[in-house]
């Protein structure tokens, strides 16, 4: 059993967990931040979509032993201080178009939007049709269509912002 | 005073420290069968008494009170004897009561009731009833309590009741003094339990009923706090999963290594229960490692020796006869069959509850569309009274049908016994295709008859993998089949029940004869219904038919459409609204085209146009793991529920059930093999994903038809299906046989072994971070 600090929305923790254990599972069942869902552990439906180090990917695949204590690790919850306002511009996007139906995805689906909306406007470039095409989130009550309309809406706004 | 004509209801107001009112399913409710109308074909029995009327007549029987409670503080509280499960019945409910009671809605607080067996069939979520079921006594316990604040306003201000007004909560006299409600709660708060009589507002009074409301929990939703069963903690409740059979429905023989499981790090418990081996642990990642590292010897399951082909024969072969010959012996003929793939209903957030058993109580919290029917099945397992079983029903992440049945609570509850201790069970996703319920594999196969104008005749068998409609949805029905109009059901089976009232051909085609047969028994295998039931099948079937007697009478399909739907303007209002949103007719290129279909169900009407791109440069698009094919490029569709109570809701709904369509007809499916399902992952079960979904789509909701609300939760879905198929014909220019239109192509994925059961979570998502 090993002992691993890392920062999670802005706060240093440390948790003790053998170090193979994913990372989602040290997250939900250890530090109680539910916030990145269960939909497959095996980073196919991308429900835990989080960030680390401003990066999207998936903590159901990512054994806690590999985070560094420098690493910060972003969810849902702390995603509205990265912009140090009450919602992020994408959250806000997500309530505008009223996209959430069950709403289990949507965690997933908003951190997945930010990070492609920044690789894209880092790239110096809008986020396209194609881009949208390329996200992989499952939303299985179907709502893909105003994920499509609010990450454009979105996407703007975050440009203004910056 | 407004001059409309207000229609009445009895209400009660309860004896309670705030205002309490109530009412009866019994009282308020009301059906809203439409009378039988003069058509040349015989209306079916779907077209005057369909499956919500009985749903509803049902809740009408069971005597009990739902309360809406005004707090001290001004809000309302009601507990909603359903589930929300993302179809928006917490938001709409809340617009229910906020509108009675001239309340924001923000200021309603809608819940959802623990399992109440006083409501015996009064809380069932399905079949897309709430709204229809739920409509007028929501409303009726609403009035009532703002009539009882208004009563003690009136008696405080010294004015008549009739000239005080109400608005966000305020109660208004003529010359300007107020009374909020919050100070109204406790003193107007009845002090003995009476009837009353309350008006309920005129449809041209709304305020709020009929706008665009955005829902109640998308703030919770976007910032994660929504809480499902998943995230909820309760003390000692430790992850919990299951070692599942190879097989369908195998069993555990022998545990070989149960003391070395025990041992592994973070594990605390492992014991056989009915459905494998369970095991208990700190965090779910330790429950996998111990899943996969169980080694079990296992009897075999009920159908080893089955596959896709094996049924699909067996199909064919239990085919119902038609019935008679064509009225005219001389008449063209139009025969088809259709094969519908076997397909997945399980929801985002697995199967998951949390129960604790103690010697002589449990407690569950699970998503649950029939509560109480879990409620049963957990005391008869654990040989308790129904009283000592309390069931806490909690949002869930999607149903589509897949939280009707009990199981998930039965094993949590099982496990929980035998380990002593609490624990939280979650299926894992593979456990959901591998041992998840399955909407049956299907044939339907029609045939008509056309002479000169005239569509003579119009037959339709459908042949189905037995449905498991064991569950609470089965109580309603048999309770009702024997006395409920139209009588004589009771010995046909639910299957029969449920398809004579749902199905039904909205055209005037002569003599129209419809008819299911199951084969096999009900629980050979996990079945259960998908969201829309049979019609979903039933209906591609019948509109491909529909597309193929247009072309042989050489009319526009549209056009068709138009002239045979059955007599009923809102039916024609709906196809034309959709058709000439869609700009149907417009010039498509080579490899593309334009379906329209049309479908009647939950009280409603609603029409859908699709664009599908065929074109190799389409159909050939590279994804990663993905199945990308032919993609619905546009889609148009016009819907009539009556009354639209949030039409922002209506349209989600619609979008929704259209992405089931999309994937239902091009990509997903589940595949059969010597008694297990290939299937294992999001990634092997092609439900539609953002490469899929058309970049165009418009929901028409078209303006109120009729002062009481219809079906909405599953209705886009049938006809979405039936427009996407007979866009794809027109396309390629030919019927498919079999949806989806993929089943047989190469595998596009290596199916996870059986044994282990689970597939290890990957360790290399640090590559994967962009």
């Amino acid at each position: 059993m090993g002992k691993h600090t890392f920062r999670v929305n802005g706060e240093r923790v440390t948790v003790s967990a053998p170090s193979d254990v994913r990372l989602l599972w040290v997250l939900r069942d250890l530090l109680g931040i539910t916030g990145p869902k269960y939909g497959c552990g095996i980073e196919v439906c991308r429900a835990c979509t989080s960030h680390i180090n401003g990066k999207a990917f998936n903590p159901c695949s990512v054994p806690v032993g590999q985070i560094d204590s420098n690493d910060e690790i972003t969810t849902i919850e702390g995603l509205p201080d990265t912009v140090g306002k009450k919602l992020h511009p994408m959250q806000q996007a997500w309530i505008d178009r009223d996209v959430a139906q069950c709403g289990y995805c949507q965690p997933g689906q908003i951190m997945a939007a930010v990070a492609k909306v920044r690789e894209a406007q880092q790239a110096g470039r809008e986020i396209t049709e194609a881009d949208l095409d390329d996200i992989r989130n499952i939303c299985r009550c179907g709502t893909y269509h105003r994920i499509r309309e609010a990450i454009h809406e979105g996407a703007k706004q975050m440009a203004a912002d910056d | 005073m407004t001059d409309v004509s207000r229609r009445r209801f009895l209400a009660y107001v309860i004896a309670a420290p705030t205002v309490v009112a109530a009412a009866r399913w019994a009282d308020a409710g009301t059906s809203t069968t439409a009378a039988p109308q003069p058509i040349p074909s015989a209306p079916g029995l779907s077209d005057t008494y369909d499956l919500n009327d009985l749903l509803t007549d049902s809740t009408k029987t069971t005597a009990n009170m739902i309360t809406v409670r005004v707090n001290k503080d001004g809000t309302a509280s009601f507990a909603l004897p359903r589930i929300e499960t993302g179809q928006g019945i917490t938001t709409s409910t809340a617009m229910l009561i906020a509108e009675e009671m001239d309340l924001p809605v923000s200021k309603v607080h809608v819940t959802l009731a623990d399992a109440r067996p006083e409501l015996k069939q009064n809380q069932f979520t399905g079949g897309s009833n709430t709204s229809i079921s739920t409509y007028t006594p929501i409303r009726t316990a609403a009035a009532a309590a703002k009539q009882q604040m208004k009563g003690e306003a009136a008696r405080r201000l010294g004015v008549s009741a009739d000239h005080l007004t109400t608005r966000d909560g305020v109660v208004h006299a003529p010359d300007g003094r107020t009374i909020p409600y919050a100070d109204l709660a406790e003193s107007a708060a009845a002090t003995s339990t009476r009837q009353i009589v309350v008006a309920l507002k005129d449809p041209s009074e709304f305020r709020i009923i009929g706008r665009p409301h955005g829902r109640v929990d998308a703030h919770a939703a976007v910032t994660g706090r929504k809480t499902f069963t998943m995230d909820m903690h309760v003390r000692g409740a430790l992850p919990t999963m299951i070692c599942r059979p190879p097989t369908i429905k195998g069993t555990v023989k022998r545990v070989n290594n149960r003391t070395t499981v025990t041992n592994m790090p973070g594990v605390t418990d492992v014991a056989v229960i009915s459905g494998g081996v369970a095991v208990r642990a700190r965090t779910f990642g330790q429950c996998i490692d111990a899943v996969r590292a169980l080694k079990v010897t296992w009897n075999p399951g009920t159908v080893d020796k089955d596959s896709d082909k094996t049924f699909l024969a067996e199909l064919k072969a239990n085919e119902l006869p038609f019935g008679a010959p064509s009225p005219d012996p001389l008449a063209d003929v139009v025969d088809e069959s259709f094969t519908f793939y076997w397909k997945s209903n399980s929801a985002l957030e697995p199967n998951v509850a949390i129960a604790d058993v103690r010697k002589t109580r449990a407690t569950i919290w699970s998503p649950l569309q029939a509560p109480i029917f879990t409620q049963q099945e957990v005391a008869d397992l654990l040989g308790f009274s129904v009283d000592q079983v309390k069931v806490h029903v909690l949002p869930g992440g999607g149903a589509f049908g897949r939280r009707m049945f009990s199981d998930v609570a039965l094993e949590a509850a099982e496990a929980s016994k035998k380990f002593g201790k609490p624990v939280k069970l979650m299926w894992h996703r593979t456990d959901e295709f591998r041992a998840g319920r399955m909407h049956p594999m299907a044939t339907s196969h029609v045939r008509a008859t056309y002479s000169g104008g005239s569509v003579l005749s119009f037959e339709q068998r459908h042949t189905s993998m037995a449905t498991d409609w064991s569950m609470g949805f089965g109580e309603p029905l048999s309770a009702s089949m024997a006395s409920a109009p139209p009588a004589g059901l009771g010995d046909q089976g639910y299957s029969q029940g449920v398809w004579n009232l749902t199905i039904n051909v909205p055209y005037n085609f002569g003599q129209v004869d419809h008819a299911i047969y199951e084969i096999r028994k009900y629980d050979d295998m996990h079945t259960g219904s998908v969201r829309n039931l049979y019609s979903a099948d039933a209906a591609v079937a019948r509109e491909l038919v529909v597309d193929k007697l247009a072309k042989a009478m050489k009319v526009d399909r549209y056009r068709f459409r138009q002239e045979f739907l059955k007599d009923d303007d809102l039916a024609s209002g709906v196809l034309h609204a959709a058709a000439k949103a869609a700009r149907w007719g417009r010039h498509m290129p080579a490899g593309t085209a334009q379906g329209i279909a049309f479908h009647s169900e939950y009280h409603g009407k609603i029409a859908a146009v699709a664009e599908i791109d065929c074109r190799p440069s389409t159909v050939n698009r590279k994804k990663r793991q993905a199945v990308t094919g032919p993609r619905v490029t546009k889609l148009v569709i016009a819907v009539d529920v009556g009354l639209p109570i949030n039409p922002r809701g209506l349209e989600a709904q619609m979008m929704g059930g259209a992405m089931d369509a999309i994937g239902q007809i091009l990509t997903e499916s589940m595949h059969l093999r010597d008694g297990y399902f290939l299937e294992g992952s999001w990634d092997d079960y092609y439900y539609t994903r953002q490469w899929n979904v058309p970049r165009d789509i418009k929901v028409i909701v078209m303006p109120p038809s009729s002062d009481a609300p219809g079906g909405a939760g599953e209705f886009g879905v049938a006809v979405t299906k039936a427009a996407v198929a007979c866009a794809l014909a027109q396309a390629t220019h030919e019927t498919p046989a079999y949806f989806p239109i993929n089943h047989f192509d190469p595998l596009p994925f290596h199916p996870f072994p059986t044994e282990p059961p689970i597939p290890q979570s990957p360790r290399d998502g640090l590559k994967h971070a962009r």
